[in-house]
């Protein structure tokens, strides 16, 4: 067993594990309407390919990644198409976003599944295959793991590749069941991504707190070379850049990533997707979803994405009493739903249906008294309360300068906090706002750009229009040079601009007899004719 | 003595050409604090403030001959940086200049347009599409809302609709926290 490198802070926090994972995975139900968000990564919205009233298989691809940074989406059942707008989905904010409404034929029917021989195949195009599949991180965040899968843009060589079986947040329990059950499954999709990316060593990070997913995942790595690092159970060692530390020392820069330092993480549930994608041509279009809490039957469902929160509960036996929020991912750093008839999406690992006992109780808040033991759990070493002083008083730059940035919303600071602060809430705040005002100045930049250009452009059509008029009397030009009146002719140039002249050589009956110029200029004109 | 004057000459004559060249070398083109006003300001181009643009209003708070507190897009935000940027104490919107309004966003009644190319020629940032007798559009990602366009449409098909809130656009609000009362 190689050594560990402990990262700083972190918390022992109450598990809660065994509600969930005890129970095999179940298949989830097939609902008779499916809701499927088209933005379930991050990055951009997918394009939807389908329209009201289209027949879908299942597994069609219904959204189609638009930009590098984005993925596909898929039909998870077969059925019809009955709406493509905006309906509610999984989110803090509680609005709207586009969806794909699929009502379900109950036939289950696939598409054509091609199975992939992916060594044969480009690096790129492979990568195209897993973008098309609607692979992304299952962790939680959801970013395209295509991106993730290309080095080609650095010039570095791939050190370490490791499989995040961490599971750190109490309730959540769906990776650990996957690795019990799935491990096959896990270790083939890792042959992908280590095909991909020719990383020097492999290592599987998984808390001390799942020694069967240790036993089952040891036995599938004998013999490929891949080692299984069992690491102490520490909130957040799940969280990316912890866990490179914790498994290889390195620390991840500030506002950098961890292929800065040659190190490239994925979550277990992920490496299960892009085996099924690979070795059996179906894309992402169900996932492992812990359900517990208060709920009867609290397990693990293996769920078509799209199935509203509501039936999932159902299938685990309905709500017991005493709910009192709804929480997507774990209680730490997941947020509350407005309602349990929004979708299952990729992003979603855990719906917790807590009750006060669960919930962190909403006590009064008293003022900050530099305890300091915020600062000692911070795993990402930073100083929460002066990020806290400058968060709450608005000086965005200050905050940043305590690189509020590298703060990765863990919770621990609120957690500890003897004055019951809600610290994370006002970094998230912080954060939104400097993002808003970078995006606000980014517009007001085009836009003075733009008027700037109008400017430009209207002083050009200006000097133009001088110049035509110019060219085409050019005798005005030349005598204005010779009798050397030049502002008087400019200045009469100028109104007759001002005047419709269909034909200059025309001299106008307004300008006669007005001035002694006036008269040369037309007696000039006329012999031109 | 002697030796007094000459050294002090010598001194005075390097440091003149030193300054004489510095002078040349490191000269400052323009206005700088010009630019850095033009870059506080929202550059709505709105004309609110009484000055055709965003820059003109900088030159003309840069001069002395404007007040810092003219520009309501630009908001209490806008005048805090503005008094940070030039040392003076924020004020007060001044209420002759206009009120602070949400972000709004210019959309022609595309049945009722009837071509007259009249917003086009209005609008600051070339955000309005369309040529004479051909039904006029708004690209909305160069609308800055300055309603300029608004006044000059002869049959009223210009309306200014506030920005809905979308899940991209969509921030976390200031944490509202309950005290503890003081014991």
């Amino acid at each position: 067993m190689s050594r560990l490198f402990p990262f700083h802070g972190g918390l022992k926090t109450v598990r809660h594990k065994t509600e969930s994972n005890r129970q095999p995975i179940q298949p989830g139900p097939l609902p008779r309407r499916l809701t499927v968000p088209l933005r379930q990564h991050i990055g951009a919205i997918a394009k939807a390919l389908v329209q009201v009233g289209d027949s879908v298989l299942k597994g069609q691809m219904i959204g189609q990644a638009d930009g590098y940074i984005s993925a596909a989406v898929h039909a998870p059942t077969s059925g019809v198409v009955v709406a493509v707008d905006t309906r509610p989905v999984p989110h803090p904010s509680g609005l709207p976003d586009l969806c794909v409404v699929i009502d379900s034929d109950g036939e289950n029917r696939w598409i054509e599944r091609q199975p992939v021989v992916y060594r044969a195949l480009h690096p790129s195009e492979l990568r195209n295959i897993l973008r098309n599949a609607g692979i992304v991180g299952l962790g939680g965040a959801a970013f395209p793991s295509a991106v993730k899968l290309n080095l080609s843009g650095q010039d570095q060589h791939l050190e370490t590749l490791i499989l995040n079986g961490a599971e750190c947040e109490p309730w959540i329990t769906c990776d650990d069941r996957l690795m019990r059950e799935r491990a096959a499954g896990i270790i083939a999709g890792l042959h992908v991504m280590v095909h991909l990316l020719e990383p020097r060593e492999v290592l599987i990070g998984i808390e001390d707190d799942k020694p069967e997913a240790i036993a089952a995942m040891s036995e599938m790595c004998a013999g490929t070379g891949y080692a299984v690092r069992s690491v102490p159970t520490r909130y957040p060692s799940g969280s990316v850049k912890q866990l490179v530390k914790l498994l290889t020392g390195k620390e991840t820069p500030v506002e950098g990533l961890p292929i800065d330092v040659g190190v490239q993480c994925f979550n277990v549930a992920t490496a299960y997707t892009i085996h099924r994608a690979i070795d059996h041509g179906e894309p992402v279009i169900s996932r492992v979803v812990t359900v517990t809490g208060h709920v009867s039957r609290p397990g693990n469902l293996d769920a078509l994405l799209g199935t509203p929160f509501a039936e999932l509960i159902e299938q685990c036996g309905g709500y017991r009493e005493k709910v009192e929020r709804l929480i997507m991912g774990g209680p730490m750093m997941g947020f509350a739903l407005h309602s349990d008839e929004v979708p299952l999406t990729k992003a979603a690992n855990c719906i917790l249906a807590a009750s006060a006992e669960e919930l962190t109780p909403t006590r009064p808040v008293a003022p900050c008294i530099r305890c300091g033991a915020c600062v000692e759990v911070c795993p990402a070493n930073l100083l929460p309360q002066q990020l806290y002083w400058h968060a709450r008083a608005k000086e965005f730059d200050k905050a940043q300068d305590y690189h509020l940035f590298s703060c990765i919303e863990c919770g621990c600071c609120s957690a500890v906090c003897p004055s019951h602060i809600p610290l994370v809430q006002y970094y998230r705040y912080a954060k939104n706002e400097i993002w808003a005002q970078e995006k606000e100045k980014q517009k007001a930049e085009l836009a003075r750009q733009r008027h700037q250009a109008r400017l430009e452009r209207l002083e050009r059509e200006k000097q133009e229009r001088e110049a035509k008029l110019r060219q085409k009397s050019p005798a005005r030009t030349a005598k204005a040079e010779d009798s050397g009146a030049g502002g008087k002719l400019d200045i009469q140039t100028a109104v007759a601009q001002a005047k419709p002249q269909p034909l200059s050589l025309i001299p106008s009956h307004e300008g006669t007899g007005e001035s002694e110029g006036e008269k040369t200029d037309q007696s000039l004109g006329k012999q031109d004719v | 003595m002697i030796a007094a004057i000459v050294v002090l000459s010598a001194l005075a004559g390097v440091s003149g050409l030193l300054l004489g060249f510095a002078a040349v070398r490191f000269k400052v083109e323009g206005d700088p604090i010009v630019d850095k006003i033009d870059a506080i300001l929202p550059q709505t181009q709105c004309g609110q403030c009484g000055y055709p643009g965003c820059r003109p209003y900088a030159e003309a708070i840069a001069a002395g001959e404007a007040d810092i507190n003219q520009c309501p897009p630009g908001g209490e935000n806008g005048i805090v940086a503005l008094a940070d940027l030039l040392g003076r104490d924020p004020k007060p919107l001044s209420t002759e200049h206009g009120v602070v309004k949400p972000k709004m966003l210019a959309v022609v009644d595309e049945q009722n347009c009837i071509g007259c190319t009249l917003c086009i020629q209005a609008c600051p940032v070339d955000a309005i599409l369309g040529a004479a007798k051909h039904m006029h559009t708004v690209i909305a990602s160069e609308c800055t809302g300055c309603e300029l366009c608004v006044a000059p449409c002869p049959v009223d098909c210009i309306d200014m609709v506030p920005i809905t809130q979308t899940i991209t656009t969509w921030k976390w609000t200031y944490p509202v926290v309950t005290t503890k009362a003081a014991a």
